[in-house]
This record gives structure tokens, C-alpha cells and sequence, in this order.
């Protein structure tokens, strides 16, 4: 099919030449140096392990060798860092540590492995690079921003109104056909799981454990179908599949795998980020802070995109500016500067669970240690979890937090907006969504609950492990009483099966912690706790939101992580469902049940399914992004909070236009 | 019992889903032009590569097997009422005990010279669709004859794919028969404002053939002649009921029914764009050719058709549309010619896209109607207001109640306000803002009483 579509003016053609341009050469920065190992390259500062490395690099030849790639010099490092390890540990058998020296001190342990290898890449690099970092900064994520923004800049013009001409006709935005999709999830969930082996040093429990929830879940889903297994009923699968689209989906896919597991390739990138985060924080830059750059300069130049394409709607503007507002400042400055002013690195806005570490022992020690600020952040960080987010989204729903605030949706809502309609909007993608999602917050809880038990002491403190497992055998009692009372008032409308799963988890966390209460066990759910959280920031963390967060967002929207794996989101969803003000009201029976509003809502859901029956919206997955309203075109759908007939507000059926009161029904 | 239904449009399957909500009997839903229920009024959004087809589809192929709701594919030739079957194009038998005919409408031809060339049609079906995306390639210019809702639709749609458009009008200013002439010259605007080559007064004369049997211009009731490779018949429908000419169905313009969509043959019923109403409501149309009724109607014979008496009533009147950028919303009694008693208060924003129109009896003073262009209002409290004959002074002062514009818009009541004031020397207040708690408050209390 040739279509004839929007053509570019020359000055779009200039910026996006400009921003393949600075993209390619961005990707070559990692390869433009080369690496030679010496003494001072060495970023080793333990006297010990500096002269047990140096001496096996020499051993292996590695010394004042130049190496054309990392992808040389990180396993030559490698290899000379076990022959170290073996010698002092073979030192340390015979003759024990020099006097005053602790073990760790003398020996070496392989978590410090990556921070070795990472810093020692860093510095051994010698190239153009290394040696004009904000040159290449320029060359690169500048031009990138000018060339995007050159891109982006004509939009404006015209008049506006809906712009979402050509989106299936485009080879970056129609999607993946049926197949292929599968084919990514199928390989994602194996390539995770069995990475995730070698990740946990060829530990088989939690990727086994995790393997068979998945079959689980699928098995749930598939058990007593609606729908026969082959039938691709309403698929985001186009006729053809959008080849650029998939171009974009690896290289996102392989970024985040770099990032994460194996950074010490993308040295050349922190090189060039130097100078910015030394003006920032004073310190040198990380692979998190070449994210967070990359991050804001996405979230902020398609920020601007966004707010072209939908400047007819002044709720899509504002969001947007806030989404810009909190990533710029929030996410990335702030943090940044508090380094610099010696206090903790903290994110003002992140919240636990999506901020799993906030109860990670380290994490607590170093907000305790830090004095006022300190204590005021991890008090601050408390009172977002236990008053934010049930006051906020009460009153205006989970959207306070998802699209207005949020990093991870704030990145979906500009970057991703291209995507939003990839979303999978069939029955099954919806069940698949309520087991992930729940699942996810309950390993979130379990996971920060073994955590927080094995960090109290047993006994001294008020705030002691027994205190702690009272207090959440309390909450959670709490919460799931009042659902229930709730339930049988038929004041929220849920499964019988939802509720039963509910008091399921419920009682069996309860009994859990009430095993551990009168038996003081050390392993609290007969975990063992680093493991634990060792595998969820891998599992969660790393690979869910990440990976396939982000990566998958030209293969199954902008909202994968949102929908289906955040343990946020589920409890703000958990909120917004049982008791919140906010729904978005369908204007009587003027719905046609054109589709655009379920087609554009990146959490998949069926909007249409209600507009069609003049039924409110309450779905604890809608982020109150407001694309529905805004892509409507007969005007049928509204955001709204109030607390009037919040009860009844999913029961009405305005399209019902005969009464039943007039008729008779059968029984 | 066995219910056909001929027609998966929006009043069969309907129709469908409540005869399933109130029996058990065995359901046919027989179309052909689609396998499945989909959406006619998003077919735009399917060319302009906004949706895919299979996402106007409102239910989910897995849906219909599972309520027992049986499709079938096939083209309905002949009807025999008397031995109750129907006869398919294949040769098929179709045995039923009660009919629901739902067959919807077809594009009008005035007998134009030229109307059957290739690359001649109009813009119904699924079918009709395809016919503009094989015609679409290599296009240098469409013609779009008649200016009614579709016709607006279809330009839009080929402006898209950047191939210019003439569009011809017959009156004298866009759909001036139905919208009244404020918001018809603003439509005209806008409509040019997109680089439309709208020719008002413009009559088709005849459309001339390329030499190979397909459209290649047309000629203009004043001689001018106009090359092009598409012309996009768009002058409005007619029920597509040419197949039952040979029954005892009594039918005019469309199928005739009674107030509860009975034709003159037992068992058989008719809904939709199809059917004709004997004794339509007064101020009512008999045959309203619009998806909102379509599915009322579907409601309503449902009933009937199991066994519980039920007029049709297909309540206040409203509609929508889109006009490019420009939103369009009716409730009640608007009329593009006023008749004497009716008055109205027209509010636009000065930069010409928006506007509020409240009509009202001039003698009795209550609320008529509304009419709305990219202003969007609730449909309840417009009801509500008209079916009370609230006075218009009470309307005003509320105005805000029925504001359902998006949050952070800007408010236009205040100006409504002050325009009625100025105009009658009178001084009222705006009470309501927009927000639905008030709302709420409006209709529950109203529904108490
Ligand atoms: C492009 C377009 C845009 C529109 N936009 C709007 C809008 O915005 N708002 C609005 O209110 N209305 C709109 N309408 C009008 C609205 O779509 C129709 O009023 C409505 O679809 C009619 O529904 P129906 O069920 O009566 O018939 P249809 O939807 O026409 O369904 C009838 C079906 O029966 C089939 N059929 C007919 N005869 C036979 C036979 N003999 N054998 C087998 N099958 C048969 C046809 O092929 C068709 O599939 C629009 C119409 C079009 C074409
Ligand atoms: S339902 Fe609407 S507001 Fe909610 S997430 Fe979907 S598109 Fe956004
Ligand atoms: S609510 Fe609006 S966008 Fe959604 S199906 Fe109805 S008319 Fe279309």
C-alpha cells in the first residue's frame, strides 16, 4: 500500500539527518577509543589489591597493551583480576592477612569485580574521546537535541486539533505483527530467566521459582478461556510489521542490556559526561548518570513533541510540562546537587515499591547517618507511602502520580507517545495484567518485608522485628477487612474469584508473620533475604522495567512496565479501584463506538467497551492520562473527581435507553 | 425460536445482544459485507491510518460464540414471508421464526450522467472503503459531490493523504439545512481554512468519462468542467431495501413500522436506518439515518420481538459529528431555518471555531435546544433542561452544570452570560461552574422528584 503522507519540510529532513547523525556517531563513541592498562589507569585504591592486580596484568602481558575495544580489554581485565584473587587468597591461606589488615581489606571479593573492571575501563580509555569529552558530548547528545528538536519544532504549525494521521501506516508505529511479538516475549522471558541463572552465580531457586509463577500465570489465564488458544481476536497485530519499529526495539533492548549488566562497554559515554556531571555533583559520571542524562534530555525534547501534538488540549499540556518539570529538577538536578552538597542522593518523588531500595539496609543507614536531612528524607519517603498515595489518589486518582509526577511514566508519556497505541486491549491481555501486576507488589512486599525484618534488631529498639510484624499484620488486616466489608456492601464491584485471592494473600502474609512472631525465626519466609532482593532488583528492577519497559515500547506500547509490572502502580491502582473520587464520566449516549479512544489508551484498556454502554470508567490501570478524552471525536468522555454516587458509579448504564422499570422482565 | 436478523450494523447487533439478555432463543445475525460487527462511523479513521479494522470492531471475535449469537456471511437475495425463509445469493434456505430486518442504508444517485463509471462511489461500506483506498494511489483530485456529514468526512480523509479536493455544495452554504447559518459559514471557513476547494452553489451536471470507463472530471450545472480521477458521491442515503421489493412488506422511502417497529407482517420487524416510521414523534424525522437511533431502535425491538410490548422512543434528539478540527453537538430542537416562534442566543469566540447556540421559545420563554461547535456539553442536563421546558433564564444562570469540556479548559459560560445580558438589558449571575459534583446534584435530585 503506498500512502502518500505528511511530507517533511526541508528543515525537519535537516533535524532528523542531524539526529541519525549524532545517534550514529553516539553509538561509535564506544568504540573511537582504545584502552591500555597502567598503573595509574588502575582505579584501584586498596594498596593491596592494586599491587595483586598490577602484578597479575603484567604476568598475563596485559600491562601497557592497547586494546582496540572494551569488549578486548574487559575479559583480559577479568581474567588478570581471578589470578589476583587467587593469589592473595593463596597469600592470605599462608600466612593470614598483614597485622591490622581485615580479611576483605587483603583479599579480594568478587563483588568488587564490577566496580574494578568499570573504573579501570573508564580510565585506561585513551582516545579522541577521553581526550575532547564535551566536544563529543556536543557532537553527540547536543546535536541529538538539536537535531530532534529541529524535527519536532515545525509541528506547531497548522492548525490543531488530533494529529494521528498515518500512525498505522508508519514502519516505526504500527507494531509487531502477532508472531513477532510473541517471538520477543518468548525470548525476553527465556533470555531473562536463564541470564538470570548466570546472574545469581548458577543459583537455580528464584529463576525455577520464577519460571514456574509464569507458567502459572499463563496457565491461569489460558484455563477455562473465552477464547479458543489460536484465536488472535482484536491483536495489536498490523498486516505488516513496522521494520523500523523493531530497529528502534533492539537497540533499546540492547542498551538497557549494556546498562545494566555489562556497562563497562559504555565507558566512552560516562567519559563524555564528565564535564556535566562534575559542573553538576563534583564527582565523575556513572553509567546512572549517562542514563539520567539520556533520560531527561528524551523525557524534556519529546516533551516538546507532545506538547505540539496536543496543543489543543490544555490538560495534555500542563501534564506534560509537569511530567518535564519533575524529571528535569526532581530526578535529575536536585539528587545531583545534593551530592554535591554532601547530603544522600534522594529522589524527592520516587516511592516505594517502584523505589524497592528505600528499605534496602544501606539505603536506611546512609538516611540515618545523614543527620537532619537525612531523617527528614527518610520520614518524607515514609509519609509519601502512607499518606501521598492513599489522600492523593483518593482524591484525584492514581493520575497525581502516573502521568503528572512519575519518571517511568513520564518517559511513556513523552518518548513512548508515538506507541501508546500498542497496547493490547484484548480480555486475555487484561487477566494476564491483574496476576502480573498483583504478583509483582506481592514479591515487593515480601521481598522489602524479609529485608526490613533481618535489618531490626531483635529485641532493644520500640521499632523492633516483633513491633514491625505486628504493625504489618495490622495494616494489612486492616485493609483487607475494610475491602471485604466493603465488598458485601456491594459498594465496589469485584469478582467473587478477586476477593478470594485477595483474603488468600492476605491471611497467608498474615500467617507468615505470624509464624515468624512467636518463632523468631532468622529467615524471615524461609528466604534468605540478600538473595531475595538480590533477584528483584535483577527480575524487577533491571529486566522488567528496564529491558522490557522501555525496550518493548515499539513492540507492545508505552505501558508495559506500567501495566504489567508495577508494584506502584498496583497499589495506587488498588486505591483508585476501591476507593478514590476520581472516574472518567461518558456523556449519556453520544459514544459511537468508533474504537479511537481504546486504541489510543496505552494501558490497554477497552474504553469503548464502557463509553459504548454509557458506563463510568473505574479501572484501577488508568493512569488518568486524559488521551481518551482528547482523541475522542464526538466529545463522550470526561476526567472527573467527585464524591457524589462514587458507589454506584460503575452501575449505571446511561446508553440503556428503555428502563427496566417499564418492562417486565423475566426472571 | 429462531430470530434472524438480517444486517450487522449497529441496530441488528443490538438488537442481537438484547434479545440474548432477555431469552434463550436461537440468534442469526446475517450480513454481507463484514464477518463481524464493526464500527461504520470510524471507517475515516481506518484510511487515515489512525485504527486499523480491527479495532472498530466493538466486541471481540470470541464474544458472539460465546453469548450464542451465530454470524453468518452471506448475501440475502429473496424473502419468503409467507413460508417464513430466507433465500440466500449461495441458494441457502434460511428458516426463522421471527425476522428483525436491519439492512441499513445505501448511498443516494440522482441518475447522473456517468454514475456508475469506475471510481464513482460513495462512502457506506466496508466495501466502499476499499474501492477509496485501491482509488487513493495515484490520485491527483477528488470531486465530492454533496454536502452533508459524510461528504466532510471524505474530504478530510483524502486531505490526509494530501490530494486536493473540490468539494461541491448544492446550497448556498455547508449543510444549511440543517445547521443554522452562523455555524454553517463557520464550517465553510474552517473547511477552506484546510486548503478545501469548497464550491458552494455548485450543482453536479454529469461525470465524464477518462476514455476507459472510469471517472476522469465532471461537468458543474454552470458548464465549468473539473478534471479528476475520484468523485465521492455524497449526497446523502436511502434504505437499501431493493431486495425486498417482491414481499408483502409494506415499504415507501424505507420499511414502514408501527410505534413498535412492526411491519405489516407478523413477526417480521424492522429497525435502523431501514425503517420508516408510521407515526414518527412530532418534530421527528421518519427515518433518522444515525447511529444513536440505529441502537435505540435495536433496543426496542428486542423487546418487542421477545414478547414484551415496547414503543419506540428514541427520546430528546441529539447528534454529533466532527468538521475536521471543529466538534459538533445537538440536543433538542435546532433548526437551520428558525420557525417564528423559536429565538436564539449565539455565542462565538472571536477566533471563529467555537461557539454556543441556545434555543429557545420565544413566547413561552423555556429551553429548546442546543448547539455546540467545539464545546462540548452533557447530554443529561441538556435533556434534562429541554424535556422540563426549563426557562431559559434558569439555563443561563446554570449554564456551567452542563459544560463537559475537558479539565483546565477554558469556561465560556461567563461570556454566554454576559451576552444575555447585554441583549435584554437584564442582569443575571452565573451560579454554576463546570464540575460534575453539581451536576450530579442537578440530575439526582431532578430524578427524585
Ligand atoms: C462514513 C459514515 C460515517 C457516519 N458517521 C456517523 C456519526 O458520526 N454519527 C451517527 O450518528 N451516524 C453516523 N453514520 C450513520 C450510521 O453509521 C448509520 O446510521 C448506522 O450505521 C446504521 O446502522 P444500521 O444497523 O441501521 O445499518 P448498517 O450499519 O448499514 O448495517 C446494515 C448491514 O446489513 C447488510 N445488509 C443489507 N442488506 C443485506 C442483505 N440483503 N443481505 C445481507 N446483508 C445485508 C449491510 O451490508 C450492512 O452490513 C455514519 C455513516 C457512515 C457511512
Ligand atoms: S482510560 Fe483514558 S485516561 Fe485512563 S489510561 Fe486509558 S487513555 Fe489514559
Ligand atoms: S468514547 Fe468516543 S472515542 Fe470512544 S468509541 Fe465512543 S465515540 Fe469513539
Amino acid at each position: 500500500m503506498s500512502v502518500k503522507r505528511n511530507p517533511l519540510t526541508l528543515l525537519q529532513w535537516i533535524g532528523l539527518g542531524i539526529f541519525l547523525t549524532a545517534l550514529l556517531l553516539f553509538t561509535l563513541v564506544l568504540g573511537l577509543d582504545d584502552y591500555r592498562l597502567h598503573p595509574d589507569s588502575l582505579a584501584v585504591s586498596n594498596t593491596y589489591h592494586k599491587e595483586a592486580l598490577l602484578e597479575a596484568a603484567r604476568d598475563q602481558g596485559m600491562l601497557n597493551r592497547t586494546y582496540a575495544s572494551s569488549f578486548a580489554f574487559a575479559p583480559a581485565f577479568q581474567r588478570a583480576f581471578r589470578q589476583a584473587q587467587a593469589d592473595l587468597q593463596n597469600r592470605f591461606d599462608q600466612q593470614g592477612a598483614p597485622e591490622g589488615v581485615g580479611e576483605w581489606e587483603y583479599k579480594l571479593g568478587d563483588w568488587m569485580e564490577q566496580e574494578y573492571l568499570l573504573h579501570t575501563v573508564k580510565h585506561s580509555s585513551r582516545g579522541p574521546v577521553r581526550s575532547n569529552p564535551l566536544l563529543f558530548w556536543l557532537l553527540t547528545i547536543g546535536l541529538g537535541i538539536l537535531g530532534g528538536l529541529l524535527y519536532i519544532l515545525p509541528k506547531f504549525r497548522g492548525l490543531p486539533g488530533i494529529k494521528n494521521n498515518h500512525i498505522y501506516h508508519s514502519h516505526m508505529t504500527r507494531g509487531m505483527k502477532l508472531s513477532v511479538r510473541s517471538a520477543f516475549l518468548a525470548a525476553a522471558l527465556f533470555g531473562i530467566i536463564g541470564y538470570g541463572i548466570f546472574y545469581l552465580g548458577g543459583n537455580y531457586f528464584w529463576p525455577g521459582v520464577s519460571l514456574l509463577i509464569a507458567l502459572l500465570i499463563t496457565g491461569l489465564v489460558l484455563y477455562k478461556p473465552k477464547t479458543s488458544p489460536g484465536d488472535e481476536s482484536r491483536s495489536a497485530s498490523p498486516h505488516a510489521t513496522a521494520w523500523i519499529g523493531l530497529i528502534t526495539g533492539l537497540y533499546l533492548i540492547g542498551f538497557y542490556v549494556l546498562l545494566y549488566w555489562t556497562p563497562q562497554h559504555l565507558t566512552g559515554w560516562m567519559i563524555l559526561s564528565d564535564p556535566l556531571s562534575h559542573t553538576l555533583s563534583g564527582k565523575e559520571a556513572s553509567q546512572w548518570f549517562v542514563y539520567g542524562t539520556l533520560y531527561t534530555v528524551a523525557v524534556l525534547v519529546m516533551g516538546v513533541r507532545m506538547i505540539a501534538k496536543y496543543r489543543h488540549n490544555r490538560y495534555q499540556i500542563i501534564r506534560t510540562i509537569s511530567v518535564m518539570f519533575f524529571q528535569l529538577a526532581f530526578a535529575f538536578l536536585i539528587p545531583e546537587i545534593l551530592v554535591r552538597l554532601n547530603q544522600p542522593y534522594f529522589d524527592f518523588k520516587n516511592i516505594w515499591p517502584l523505589n524497592y531500595t528505600f528499605f534496602f539496609d544501606w539505603n536506611l543507614n546512609n538516611l540515618i547517618g545523614s543527620g537532619a536531612t537525612g531523617l527528614f528524607m527518610l520520614v518524607w519517603g515514609i509519609a509519601l507511602i502512607v499518606l501521598a498515595v492513599p489522600l492523593l489518589t483518593y482524591f484525584y486518582g492514581k493520575r497525581w502520580y502516573c502521568s503528572w509526577v512519575c519518571g517511568c511514566g513520564g518517559l511513556a508519556e513523552t518518548l513512548g507517545d508515538p506507541y501508546r497505541q500498542l497496547s493490547d486491549k484484548s480480555l486475555r491481555a487484561w487477566q494476564y495484567e491483574r496476576w502480573i501486576i498483583h504478583g509483582v507488589l506481592v514479591f515487593a512486599v515480601i521481598m522489602t518485608m524479609g529485608v526490613l525484618y533481618s535489618y531490626l534488631p531483635a529485641g532493644e529498639l520500640w521499632f523492633n522485628q516483633r513491633n514491625f510484624l505486628m504493625l504489618v499484620m495490622l495494616m494489612l488486616a486492616g485493609a483487607m477487612g475494610y475491602t471485604y466489608y466493603r465488598w458485601k456492601r456491594g459498594a465496589v464491584d469485584i469478582s467473587r474469584l478477586g476477593i478470594r485471592v485477595g483474603i488468600g494473600v492476605t491471611v497467608l502474609l498474615i500467617g507468615i508473620s505470624a509464624y515468624h512472631l512467636f518463632s523468631g525465626s532468622e529467615k524471615f519466609f524461609f528466604l534468605n533475604s540478600n538473595e531475595t532482593r538480590q533477584w528483584y532488583g535483577f527480575l524487577i528492577g533491571s529486566a522488567f522495567a528496564g529491558v522490557i519497559g522501555t525496550g518493548f515500547y515499539p513492540i507492545m506500547g508505552n505501558r508495559v512496565w506500567c501495566r504489567f509490572g508495577c508494584p506502584l502502580a498496583a497499589y495506587l491502582g488498588l486505591v483508585q479501584r476501591f476507593k478514590s473520587r476520581f472516574r472518567i464520566t461518558t456523556n449519556g449516549g453520544q459514544c459511537i463506538s468508533c474504537g479511537n479512544c481504546s486504541t489510543y489508551c496505552e494501558m490497554g484498556i477497552d474504553v469503548r467497551w464502557y463509553a459504548q454502554r454509557g458506563q463510568d470508567v473505574v479501572r484501577s490501570s488508568c493512569v488518568g492520562c486524559g488521551i481518551c478524552a482528547a482523541v475522542c471525536p464526538r466529545g463522550v468522555l470526561r476526567l472527573e473527581n467527585s464524591s457524589l454516587d462514587m458507589d454506584e458509579r460503575t452501575k449505571h448504564l446511561r446508553a440503556l435507553h428503555i428502563p427496566e422499570s417499564k418492562t417486565a422482565l423475566p426472571n | 425460536m429462531h430470530v434472524a436478523i438480517i444486517g450487522n450494523g449497529i441496530a441488528g447487533i443490538t438488537a442481537a445482544r438484547f434479545i440474548r439478555k432477555l431469552s434463550d432463543h436461537d440468534i442469526t445475525v446475517i450480513s454481507a459485507e463484514t464477518d463481524h460487527f464493526f464500527s461504520r462511523t470510524a471507517l475515516m479513521y481506518i484510511y487515515m491510518g489512525h485504527m486499523r479494522y480491527e479495532d472498530t470492531k466493538p466486541y471481540e471475535d470470541w464474544f458472539w460464540p460465546k453469548n450464542r449469537i451465530e454470524l453468518k456471511r452471506a448475501w440475502i437475495e429473496r424473502v419468503d414471508v409467507e413460508g417464513k425463509t430466507l433465500y440466500s445469493s449461495q441458494g441457502e434456505a434460511i428458516p426463522y421464526d421471527k425476522l428483525i430486518i436491519a439492512c441499513g442504508s445505501a448511498p443516494n444517485r440522482f441518475g447522473w450522467p456517468g454514475q456508475d463509471l469506475r471510481r464513482v462511489q460513495g462512502l457506506y461500506s466496508y466495501q466502499d472503503l476499499q474501492g477509496m483506498e485501491a482509488a487513493s494511489g495515484e490520485l491527483e483530485r477528488a470531486v465530492i459531490v454533496g454536502g452533508g456529514l459524510i461528504g466532510v468526512e471524505m474530504a478530510e480523509m483524502f486531505h490526509t493523504r494530501h490530494i486536493p479536493v473540490t468539494f461541491l455544495v448544492r446550497e448556498s452554504s455547508y449543510w444549511d439545512m440543517v445547521l443554522p447559518p452562523e455555524e454553517s459559514q463557520m464550517v465553510n471557513r474552517h473547511i477552506r481554512e484546510h486548503g478545501i476547494d469548497l464550491r458552494l452553489r455548485t450543482e453536479l451536471d454529469e461525470i465524464l468519462d477518462d476514455g476507459t470507463g472510469s471517472a476522469g472530471g465532471v461537468r458543474t450545472k454552470a458548464g465549468e468542467e473539473i478534471d479528476c480521477g475520484f468523485v465521492g458521491l455524497t449526497a446523502g442515503v436511502h434504505p437499501a431495501i431493493d431486495f425486498l421489493k417482491d414481499t408483502s412488506i409494506e415499504m415507501q422511502k424505507g420499511i414502514l413500522v408501527d410505534d413498535y417497529l412492526q411491519t405489516n407482517v407478523p413477526d417480521v420487524y424492522a429497525a435502523g436506518d431501514c425503517a420508516q416510521l408510521r407515526n414518527p414523534k412530532p418534530g421527528r424525522r421518519p427515518i433518522e439515518a444515525v447511529w444513536y437511533t440505529g441502537r435505540m431502535a435495536g433496543e426496542t425491538v428486542a423487546y418487542n420481538a421477545c414478547g414484551h410490548p415496547t414503543a419506540y422512543d428514541p427520546g430528546i434528539w441529539f447528534n454529533s459529528a466532527k468538521f475536521f478540527d471543529i466538534e459538533y453537538q445537538v440536543y433538542g430542537d435546532v433548526q437551520a431555518r428558525a420557525p417564528e416562534h423559536h429565538a436564539s442566543l449565539y455565542w462565538e469566540h472571536p477566533e471563529g471555531r467555537r461557539s454556543i447556540r441556545l434555543v429557545f421559545d420565544r413566547n413561552a420563554g423555556h429551553i429548546l435546544g442546543f448547539n455546540l461547535m467545539g464545546v462540548r456539553y452533557r447530554q443529561e442536563v441538556c435533556e434534562q433542561w429541554i424535556r422540563e421546558k426549563t426557562p431559559l433564564r434558569e439555563v443561563i444562570q446554570n449554564l456551567g452544570l452542563a459544560n463537559f469540556d475537558p479539565e483546565f479548559y477554558d469556561e465560556y459560560e461567563p461570556e454566554v452570560v454576559a451576552l444575555y445580558n447585554t441583549q435584554t438589558g437584564d442582569n443575571l449571575q452565573l451560579r454554576q461552574k463546570r464540575g460534575l459534583r453539581a451536576a450530579l446534584k442537578f440530575l439526582n435530585h431532578k430524578q427524585l422528584n
